[in-house]
């Protein structure tokens, strides 16, 4: 399809503003972490520094523990991503490639869970993980990830659909087991699926404010989200600090965005259909 | 031999082990347990007293904030989903057009969607702040008075959605992939035909897509009735409680009045209601939402009628 100069132009125009409302805030934001308090919430609003303050920084980072808080994010984004890249494509595997008794319905069980609103079952888990003795530590963000998630197995199990039935007959003729034509033949197909999982997962986790709200108690224990959150608590008449913070925070997942825009994109368009 | 045999049927039982273990622990327990709370007066601190339906009751009858909540949310769901269903597959629309270096504004489009909810509120509620806030100071270079966004009432649920909007790549992305699918060929003889841009929009994008929209819908609707990060983070609820949501209504009475019972209730109340609406989305679906495949196989049959009849 071919368009007219003029029709061009205009997409370009109307391509390059809505950037603008998108990327303008993050540019705001960049410029003003640099910037002195005063000047932050001078008005009118400056939109470069008149003189920068890159230790705005190293101010903000010490002023609370969040070196802690950074490797309690990566403990609980690691952990969690190992786990449900592990436990869903077990479980999509199973669904994909197996007939079984009962398949059907528990495959429609596992994609209604998806409609459960997150306070229905977040109330009665704080009492179970209460019971547990987990509360205040990183296990009620870390465990269940180990035992899969409806979505992500829905989206792994669509993948393996499209792999041909015969594909594990020559590997089963040759005396594999079960196990091994998972882990050696199907891991490696599943590799674009995989990423997709592990970027989504990583990207949520690193993000939830939630959860570690819910179940954290101590600073020791507390995420980056949460630390950051609670710093705008304490801090919510100083803007500059709480700007650093944000960015040193949101940095991480776009870059992962970034690399893994791909698997992302190519991710979305099979899973709904 | 009956070993061998027993190990063939269990296999597949193995895979899915790990999901139905924790469907059982972390989602169908906790479901259970939690309709079961809903019929207690539960403090976390004391033992929990068995009261029937009273915290339904309470909750219909006296508790004024319950209903005052509940609106809150329908208002948002409201606006927020055919607003964000319309500025996505506008810039869906945008990305998908034949121009170059559209791949950079799609990646741009989308990073807000990948950013937390605590960062999209603490820059949204620096941007909007009334006193120093750029948005306000932008308005005022176009002559308008920006409104005090987060401190007045009648502004505060609109602040919300805005923020919100932030996010819309995630639907974006899922509106570009499904328009991206569309054969080139029906646009081309559309063309041929002499059909308008805008004609081709609305007789060939727009059906072909009614099963992604009815899918965004639908999680939409879900996801708006569940805020409740941002809200909680940019205005905690106020002013006036006018951005008093059912999800941060629900939270605090678990989690800050330790009324774990009467929070369950609330819950299955949304629960219940979510699952209302998502049955007439599902209902209404059949007369706008047009499947390829079901086009294809009653033109099938009619063929297979019209052999019968020659």
């Amino acid at each position: 399809m071919n368009l007219s100069k003029k029709s061009k132009v205009f997409i370009y125009i109307l391509l390059t503003a809505a950037a603008i409302y998108f990327l303008a805030p993050f540019a705001y934001m960049f410029f003003s972490t640099f910037k002195s308090e005063a000047e932050a919430i001078a008005y009118p609003p400056k939109f470069f520094p008149s003189q920068w303050h890159p230790e705005n920084f190293i101010k903000a980072w010490t002023s609370q523990p969040f070196g802690t808080y950074l490797w309690n994010s990566i403990l609980v984004t690691v952990l969690t991503t190992a786990g449900q890249v592990i436990s869903c494509s077990l479980v999509a595997y199973g669904f994909a490639r197996y007939e079984f008794k009962g398949k059907n319905i528990l495959f429609m069980i596992l994609l209604s869970t998806m409609m459960i609103p997150w306070d229905v079952t977040m109330i009665p888990q704080y009492m179970e993980f209460n019971l547990f003795g987990w509360i205040n530590t990183l296990k009620p963000l870390i465990v269940p990830a180990w035992f899969g998630s409806a979505y992500y197995i829905f989206l792994m199990r669509q993948f393996l659909m499209g792999v041909p039935k015969d594909f594990e007959e020559a590997a089963r003729i040759d005396g594999a087991n079960a196990f091994q034509i998972y882990w050696k033949i199907f891991m490696p197909i599943l590799k674009p699926s995989l990423i997709l999982v592990g970027v989504l997962n990583m990207i949520t986790v690193w993000n939830d404010y939630l959860g570690p709200l819910i179940f954290l108690q101590d600073r020791s224990k507390y995420t980056l989200a949460l630390g950051l959150a609670s710093f705008k608590g304490v801090h919510s008449t100083q803007i500059v600090p709480m700007l650093c913070i944000t960015v040193v925070m949101i940095i991480p997942p776009i870059i992962i965005f970034i690399i893994a825009q791909k698997y992302i994109v190519e991710g979305t368009s099979g899973s709904i259909k | 031999m009956n070993r061998k045999k027993f190990f063939r049927t269990a296999t597949p039982y193995f895979f899915i082990l790990p999901w139905v273990i924790g469907f059982l622990v972390f989602t169908i327990g906790p479901l259970i347990f939690s309709l079961i709370m809903s019929f207690f007066d539960w403090p976390l601190t004391a033992d929990p007293k068995f009261i029937g339906l009273g915290n339904y009751i309470e909750m219909f009858t006296e508790d004024d904030q319950f209903r005052k909540s509940l609106v809150i949310s329908l208002k948002y769901a409201a606006i927020f989903v055919p607003l964000n269903m319309i500025i996505a597959l506008f810039l869906a629309m945008l990305i998908t057009q034949p121009v170059r270096g559209v791949k950079v504004y799609r990646t741009i489009f989308y990073i807000p969607a990948v950013i937390s909810g605590v960062a999209v509120s603490i820059i949204w509620g620096w941007i909007l702040n009334s006193d120093y806030g750029i948005l306000n100071y932008l308005l005022s270079l176009l002559g308008i008075e920006g409104p005090r966004w987060l401190v007045d009432p009648a502004w505060a649920l609109m602040a919300v959605i805005l923020a919100s909007a932030f996010g819309v790549g995630t639907m974006m992305l899922i509106f570009y992939t499904d328009i991206k699918n569309i054969s080139i060929d029906i646009y081309e003889a559309a063309s041929l035909d002499g059909a308008s841009v805008s004609k081709q929009f609305f007789s060939i994008t727009l059906p072909m897509i009614t099963p992604t929209i009815l899918f965004n819908l639908i999680t939409s609707i879900i996801s708006s009735f569940q805020q409740v990060t941002l809200v909680m983070l940019l205005t905690g609820g106020g002013p006036l409680n006018s951005t008093y949501f059912y999800g941060l209504y629900t939270y605090n009475n678990a989690f800050k009045h330790h009324k774990m019972g009467y929070a369950s209730a609330n819950a299955w109340v949304m629960f219940i209601i979510i699952l209302l609406l998502t049955a007439l989305v599902f209902r209404s679906s059949s007369a706008w939402v047009f499947y390829e495949t079901e086009a294809k196989n009653s033109g099938a049959k009619k063929k297979r009628k019209g052999g019968k009849e020659a």
